[in-house]
């Protein structure tokens, strides 16, 4: 009869094993997706605290704070300010702007919708940053078009001016 | 019976306005300089086809309506309000050619909220946008908060009467010094000088917060821009957000006050006038809107536990308050914040700081604090005189630059723009509940457009209807002329189809 208990207990302590090994696994696999920005601020207090994984290219500036710094990525939503350790941003060599496409990035770590150490603000505290795709010059392309049209104008703009100055010359001598 | 108007008033009016055009013309001049600097090619073509517009329209007006005569009221309200819409027009093409929009209505929306210093924006992938771009939609502000139509005259015209009737046409009544065109040039002078210390300040804050200095001083040019004129424009999409600062916060704070404050409070306080700050009737009146605000503002964040600590309450509930007052529109919170996070009372807290507005002669909009201490000031004459005996003579005076007696007919101008401005805010939001929005949002949005504020709780956005996209235009300009102009164009109009 111990045996048949002992079995039992054997065969139900493995499923519970299995059935917490299965939510752990799940739930990394859902914090292992990245959540995107009008998720993160119009459900800010369902995620307030959690550990999130978020993605975006980094753009503007990183600012150095000490041993920390600050960078702003955007998911071409919203950009979400990331606070994390300054080494992490060693790896980044370009950030978004007129004539850069900044590095793509992937940062895991705390979401708070409010912060307290940071005077409120809606935030990221990064543990780890990964670049997933470097970011590059962009050439600036300009339609012939364009150029046609402006040179017409400036020409027009030009004669314009002449012939007001001359007038106005005219006009004074008068 | 409507007198149907002269082909001298068409001239006249055609006339002034092509000297405006031209005016914002030699305006794109600068973002060109600033396309060489920053060796941006394709925004340089954008603003040069936008200047070869501008020229040729403005020429095409001056020499079709050549005239000498020197404008009326009438024909100065029109020219005032017609130059407006003109401006929005033309200082569009650029930020159009720039691809940052998806449509030409668009465009006008972000030029018309530059110009009219409201900050509701439109425009796509901000972060992205060139300098010269960037920096045009701060300009817009800049030369909108000084009045468009006196600062392009200010460059053509000597001193005429023509002058002030477009002075007063732009809400601006106070004379600072008695030739017109020298007021609009001291205004000129202490925007540029604020701006040169504001950009300073904001540019060294930033390059200690971490920023290159290339950015940090861009970014604090644009920012004082912004500030001073109440825009709300901000080179990033995050706002002043993007900062993570709270020392670059306190610098703005300071800018949004002193771009808050009536001209002619601040040409006293250069003369050394320093008491005028504590005795004026603006100043007065805003200390106590601000404080009241502020405590129903305090009262729903607390309510809802918004911001638990000090620090956090000033950056994100002060700082919203004194922008949403001064009617500039900065944001240290992202839009859907607001209706997510702050509560039905921290959102009317706002709602009646931004319809209140700011100071009078200043580049505020909202009903203003003048307006609000003079009503104040007579509902307290109707209170004693019902409690002093029927006999009793009261005499009422208030305080703004020199001491004046209050006349019933000051009490009506007040009371009539205040009822204006009430009626602006409430049909924006009719049109935006119409629109599908809730009661809330569209109340929020409509009073931040109408007032020129520039705060969203997330409305404005590209893919709102076109129905609302000109609304907000309409009332961004009403807002900011404070109608009287308005009204004369819309009687020029029917004196024109039904005048005899």
């Amino acid at each position: 009869m111990k045996k048949v208990y002992s079995l039992q207990f054997i065969v139900y302590s493995f499923f519970i094993m299995l059935l917490a090994v299965n939510c752990t696994l799940y739930t990394f696999v859902c914090h292992a997706e990245t959540i995107s920005s009008p998720e993160l601020i119009n459900n800010a207090k369902q995620y307030d605290g959690k550990e999130i994984t978020y993605s975006g290219e980094v753009i503007g500036d990183v600012m150095v704070r000490g041993k920390f710094a600050w960078i702003n990525v955007s998911d071409a939503k919203n950009a979400i300010g990331i606070w994390l350790p300054q080494d992490l941003t060693k790896g980044i060599y370009n950030t978004g702007s007129y004539k850069t496409k900044g590095d793509m990035v992937e940062v895991k770590g705390k979401f708070n919708r409010a912060c307290i150490e940071h005077g409120g603000d809606l935030d990221i505290h990064a543990s780890s940053l990964q670049i997933v795709q470097k970011g590059e010059k962009v050439e600036e392309i300009i339609s012939p078009r364009k150029i046609k049209v402006a040179i017409a104008f400036l020409i027009i703009c030009l004669t314009l001016t002449i012939i007001y100055f001359i007038r106005l010359g005219y006009g004074t001598r008068s | 019976m409507v007198l149907k108007p002269h082909l001298d008033d068409f001239k006249i009016i055609g006339y002034y306005l092509g000297k405006i055009t031209i005016g914002i013309g030699l305006f794109m001049l600068i973002p060109i300089v600033c396309a060489l600097g920053f060796r941006e090619v394709s925004p340089t073509f954008d603003f040069f086809i936008g200047i070869g517009i501008s020229f040729l329209l403005g020429f095409l007006l001056t020499k079709v309506c050549s005239t000498d005569k020197d404008l009326n009221w009438m024909q100065g309200m029109i020219v005032v309000s017609l130059s407006w819409l003109v401006a929005t027009i033309i200082a569009a093409i650029p930020l159009y050619l720039s691809g940052h929009f998806t449509s030409y209505l668009d465009t006008c929306f972000e030029s018309m909220s530059g110009f009219a210093t409201t900050g509701l924006t439109l425009v796509q992938d901000l972060d992205h946008l060139s300098y010269t771009h960037n920096l045009w939609r701060h300009l817009t502000p800049f030369m909108g908060g000084q009045g468009i139509a006196i600062v392009a005259l200010s460059l053509f015209v000597s001193g005429s009467s023509g002058a002030f009737k477009m002075y007063v046409g732009e809400a601006r009544e106070e004379k600072i010094l008695p030739n017109v065109i020298h007021t609009a040039r001291f205004i000129w002078i202490i925007s540029i000088i604020y701006l040169l210390i504001g950009t300073i300040s904001l540019g060294v804050t930033g390059m200690l917060i971490g920023m290159k200095p290339q950015n940090a001083f861009f970014h604090g040019a644009c920012i004082f821009m912004a500030g001073f004129d109440t825009a709300g424009f901000a080179p990033q999409s995050q706002n002043i957000l993007y900062y993570h600062s709270f020392s670059f916060e306190i610098v703005t704070i300071l800018i949004m006050i002193i771009g808050t404050l009536n001209f002619n409070l601040h040409f006293h306080l250069w003369s050394g006038n320093y008491k005028e700050i504590f005795k004026n009737i603006e100043t007065r009146t805003l200390l106590l809107s601000s404080t009241l605000a502020f405590f129903v503002v305090a009262l729903g964040l607390k309510q809802l536990n918004v911001y638990p600590g000090l620090v956090m309450f000033f950056r994100k509930g002060f700082f919203q308050l004194i922008s949403g007052h001064s009617t500039t529109g900065f944001q240290t919170i992202y839009a859907q914040q607001f209706i997510k996070e702050w509560g039905s009372l921290a959102l009317g807290g706002i709602i009646c700081a931004m319809a209140l507005g700011g100071c009078a002669c200043s580049t505020a909009g909202g009903i203003k604090m003048l307006r609000l201490g003079i009503i104040l000031k007579a509902i307290k004459e109707d209170i004693r005189r019902i409690m002093l005996p029927e006999k009793a003579i009261i005499v009422q005076k208030f305080h703004h630059i020199k001491n004046i007696f209050l006349d019933d007919k000051q009490i009506r101008a007040a009371l009539l723009i205040t009822l204006c401005y009430l009626v602006l805010y409430c049909a924006g939001a009719l049109i935006g509940m119409f629109c599908g929005y809730p009661f809330l949002d569209s109340l929020f949005e409509s009073t931040s457009a109408a007032a020129n504020v520039g705060f969203s709780c997330g409305i404005t956005d590209a893919g709102m209807p076109a129905l609302l996209k000109v609304t907000y235009i309409i009332q961004m300009w009403a807002g900011r002329l404070e109608f009287m102009s308005i009204f004369t164009l819309l009687g020029f109009l029917v004196a024109a189809i039904k005048g005899k």
